[in-house]
């Protein structure tokens, strides 16, 4: 048989030839496509908890009756109950209420925050690992100096630089995380560097820019924005500690953070002072979390 | 020294099998349910044979191998059926009673040495802990025999490997080290799943030889679990095809090669290409007098080598020297590590030559800078090996192929649309394919998009590096079928490599062997492989499975060279 008459027998089973799929045990091929459409519970639950604090953030006033800077007298310290759903604090205010009004300013600030690294971040590391050679060096070593500082530290200098406030600690927990989600861009982009399609797209005659637009920065960006979902959580910790020490939301503000902080004197007495905050912490992040998790998926 | 199998004398009656294995179904779950692998299977291997388990990728060869010695992956389940090994019935077995007969009764050679050895143990303890566990013999006494069983699988220094770490040793040697472990205890039945899949196809011959010969001296059945029909009928008594599950065919070897009952054998016969000797027709360009001008790839004393710190270099290409002629095919053929991959890279301009000439129709690629060398690649067009890593896996099928476009003058919309639609067609892929992204497609659907991306901008050239060593054989016997009629209705070059000589014999008009980044052997297919003039060439050809079922070419004088210590 020449290869001739072989060529036009396949010929004739190309037009029914994608039966080249085979249904195979690898991991990739058992799973084709994620296609069904079941929808997943924890992934629910995590899109109502940010619509809910993204609600309340919004409009705390729709949510508690309480004011949360002018306190009750004769209610300090009292437990979660039916009238305080999670109890007062040492000036007899309702945690309740404080936790929504706080919501803003933890979550407006600790986005900004992420919004400054992941944007100043993505920029140095993209430069850094799609040139190359001389500038890698610099940025990479600027990105150790950064990094060999102590975060507080870094933030407190940060903050004595701009002048006390919110937005001000926001900017500096933001610069502050450049330095991580730089290092974080670089290792993916060198990554997608080197695989094959992007040497294909430099084959097919793509210029620098082109590639770096179509493969480099679409494949590089999933995994930072996972680390930026991460960020989320630590900027808000970052952002109550500063408050904590003063340099950020001054005190009545009802901030998040600031909550754990006040509340950590009356841990032993007073639980639900840091329990509550804590608990609204982690589940904002874990939401955040999991939907960008989902996210990634997607785009896969 | 070379072994050929011999098969055992038959006896009139058979004796009762090391293994009977009978309404063997596995299936394995996911988010979706549950999906059948391996549908009721039966058969039996016999003490002392070599029964082969051939298939395709899904053929659930692996799962079949995996549930006998039950090592299914977590999601993988068991069904039904009886696996009798030695009269006794293993089915159902909980592991750790499995632990029992693991090693001593049954055991298993991987498919990948690279992954199966601790990294953080020495050979020596690694071959002894097999017989520390099941009692045989522990510590500097075990040691002694590990010593003792490295050297029966042919290492060489076993005091010196039994201190090494897995590092150190090649792929070859790991794979020794594993068929010691295996045959530690005298097992009744091996189980070898693809055990030279991952190696060079010399080092194969070496080990699928040791493998022959130590179970001749031990008695040891093997079920040999292979994706390779030329490797199936070169060392299997009995033969065992599978598809999607469900055994297509069974019977003696030579019965089922000479005389095939079932179509998918027969079409799995006439695509493997080590057991067919398929010359290619002459191209039209062979008949005309070839003139200097004729050639389209030049490449003259190219070398390229690579500093490894400090002032010793690494010389992966030392002075290779070919020329192309246009419309043809030229091969590069070699093993790991032989300069096939980094020459052709030069070729396609990826790299650049420590030094050497080379000339792509007409064009000293030295002299190209920056935009004329992007204005270069319209030219030539590389085709990868693994169709998985070439595919930006976040785009579609459609801004895949349309993106070479994109690159140069601007086409309007509507055209390139048309342009994709077409060459999507031409290369034998149904249009809906266009909307997908690459995980949706099988891998002979990629190697398609990935031959159809090179074409949209009408190279003259096109490079493939390994393009179907990748893709089951029916797949593989597609493709290269494509490739020849695109070829004949497009006039196009190509520069293919590839470790398979069988393939290379199939597709390619002129063939350079190369070995350590040395032209060894160069010259028309036909003269090459009828004729070799060096001793590596001649043992590269003598390495090509599936000899013992075909009309015998010329005999070679045996070499023998221990070529992966």
């Amino acid at each position: 048989m020449t290869s001739l008459d072989v060529a036009e027998r396949h010929l004739d089973l190309e037009t029914a030839e994608t039966n080249d799929w085979l249904p195979s045990q690898t991991a990739e091929d058992a799973t084709p496509r994620r296609s069904s459409r079941k929808i997943d519970i924890s992934l629910l639950l995590a899109g109502a908890v940010l619509v809910i604090v993204l609600l309340v953030a919004v409009a705390p006033q729709l949510f508690t009756a309480y004011d949360p800077i002018k306190g009750l007298p004769g209610q300090q310290l009292k437990p979660p109950s039916a009238a305080h759903l999670l109890g007062t604090d040492s000036l007899g205010r309702d945690l309740y209420a404080r936790l929504a009004y706080g919501a803003v300013h933890s979550l407006s600030g600790a986005l900004a925050a992420v919004g400054i690294g992941l944007f100043a971040g993505t920029a140095l590391g993209v430069l850094a690992g799609s040139i190359g050679g001389r500038t890698d060096t610099v940025v990479m070593r600027l990105a150790d100096v950064l990094l060999s500082i102590p975060a507080l530290l870094l933030s407190l200098s940060i903050i004595i630089l701009l002048g006390f406030g919110t937005i001000n600690a926001a900017i500096a927990v933001g610069i502050t995380s450049v330095a991580s989600f730089a290092r974080i861009v670089r290792s993916e982009v060198i990554t997608v560097r080197r695989s094959e399609y992007v040497e294909a797209a430099f084959g097919s005659g793509g210029t620098f820019l082109s590639v770096l637009i179509r493969h480099v920065l679409p494949n590089s960006l999933t995994s930072v924005i996972a680390f930026a979902a991460l960020q989320v959580g630590w900027a808000i910790l970052q952002l109550s500690t500063l408050g904590f020490l003063g340099y950020g939301a001054p005190p009545p503000t009802p901030e998040w953070g600031l909550l754990i902080a006040e509340g950590r004197n009356y841990i032993a007495t007073a639980w639900w002072l840091t329990a509550a905050p804590g608990i609204a912490v982690v589940l904002v992040v874990l939401s955040v979390n999991r939907i960008s998790q989902a996210f990634g998926r997607i785009e896969r | 020294m070379t072994i050929q199998p011999i098969d055992l004398p038959k006896v009139a009656v058979p004796p009762s099998p090391v293994l009977a294995v009978s309404g063997l179904t596995v299936s394995y779950s996911d988010r979706n349910g549950a999906r059948t692998a391996v549908h009721g299977i039966d058969f039996h291997v016999n003490p002392g044979e070599v029964v082969a388990l051939v298939g395709e990728s899904g053929s659930g060869k692996s799962s079949t191998a995996q549930a006998i010695i039950g090592l299914l992956p977590e999601n993988g389940k068991l069904e039904s059926g009886s696996i009798r090994l030695n009269d006794q019935e293993i089915a159902g077995w909980p592991q750790r009673r499995l632990d029992g007969i693991r090693g001593s009764v049954i055991s298993l050679i991987p498919q990948d040495p690279g992954n199966s050895l601790n990294p953080v143990k020495t050979i020596g303890k690694q071959v002894a802990e097999i017989l520390a566990i099941h009692g045989e013999a522990s510590g500097p006494v075990a040691y002694t025999q590990a010593i003792a069983l490295l050297e029966r699988v042919g290492l060489s220094e076993p005091k010196l490997r039994a201190q090494q770490y897995p590092h150190e040793l090649s792929g070859g040697m790991k794979q020794r080290v594993l068929i010691a472990i295996a045959i530690a205890l005298k097992p009744s039945l091996i189980i070898a799943d693809e055990p030279t899949s991952a190696l060079d196809v010399t080092v194969q011959k070496h080990i699928l030889d040791l493998i022959d010969e130590l179970r001749r001296e031990y008695g040891t059945a093997v079920l040999l679990v292979t994706h390779d029909l030329g490797v199936a009928t070169d060392r299997s008594d009995r033969l065992i095809v599978l598809k999607h599950g469900r055994i297509q065919e069974q019977g003696r070897t030579q019965d089922v090669i000479g005389n095939p009952q079932n179509a998918y054998t027969r079409q799995l016969l006439s695509d493997a290409p080590s057991l067919n000797i398929r010359q290619r027709p002459a191209t039209a360009a062979k008949e005309t007098p070839a003139t200097e001008s004729d050639d389209i790839i030049v490449v003259e004393n190219l070398v390229k080598d690579f500093g490894l710190g400090g002032y010793s270099r690494f010389c992966a290409v030392d002075d290779v020297s070919f020329r192309v002629r246009r419309g043809t095919t030229h091969a590069l053929v070699g093993e790991s590590g032989s300069g096939k991959t980094t020459s052709i890279r030069i070729v396609s301009a990826f790299e650049k030559p420590s030094s050497g000439r080379v000339i792509v129709d007409g064009l000293d690629l030295s002299t190209l800078r920056g935009e004329t060398l992007r204005l270069f690649r319209k030219k030539i067009q590389l085709v990868y090996q693994n169709p998985f890593g070439s595919l930006d896996p976040r785009q579609t099928i459609a801004r895949i192929v349309e993106e070479p476009l994109l690159n140069f003058e601007p086409v309007p919309r509507a055209e390139r649309t048309e342009r994709v639609a077409a060459i999507i067609e031409k290369v034998g892929l149904p249009p809906d394919v266009l909307g997908r992204r690459p995980h949706a497609l099988s891998g002979g659907q990629r190697q398609r998009v990935a031959i159809a991306r090179a074409l949209i901008l009408n190279p003259q050239i096109l490079v493939l590096d390994e393009a179907v060593s990748a893709l089951d054989v029916t797949v593989q016997a597609q493709i290269l079928a494509l490739l020849s009629k695109l070829q004949r209705e497009l006039g196009l070059t190509y520069l293919f490599v590839s470790h398979d000589l069988a393939v290379v014999r199939q597709i390619a008009d002129t063939v350079s062997v190369l070995s350590g980044g040395k032209l060894v052997d160069s010259g028309a297919v036909g003269d090459v492989f009828g004729n070799p003039a060096s001793a590596y060439t001649r043992e590269l050809i003598e390495a090509i499975p599936g000899k013992k079922h075909r009309p015998p070419a010329k005999p070679f004088p045996l070499i023998s060279t221990g070529t992966e210590q």
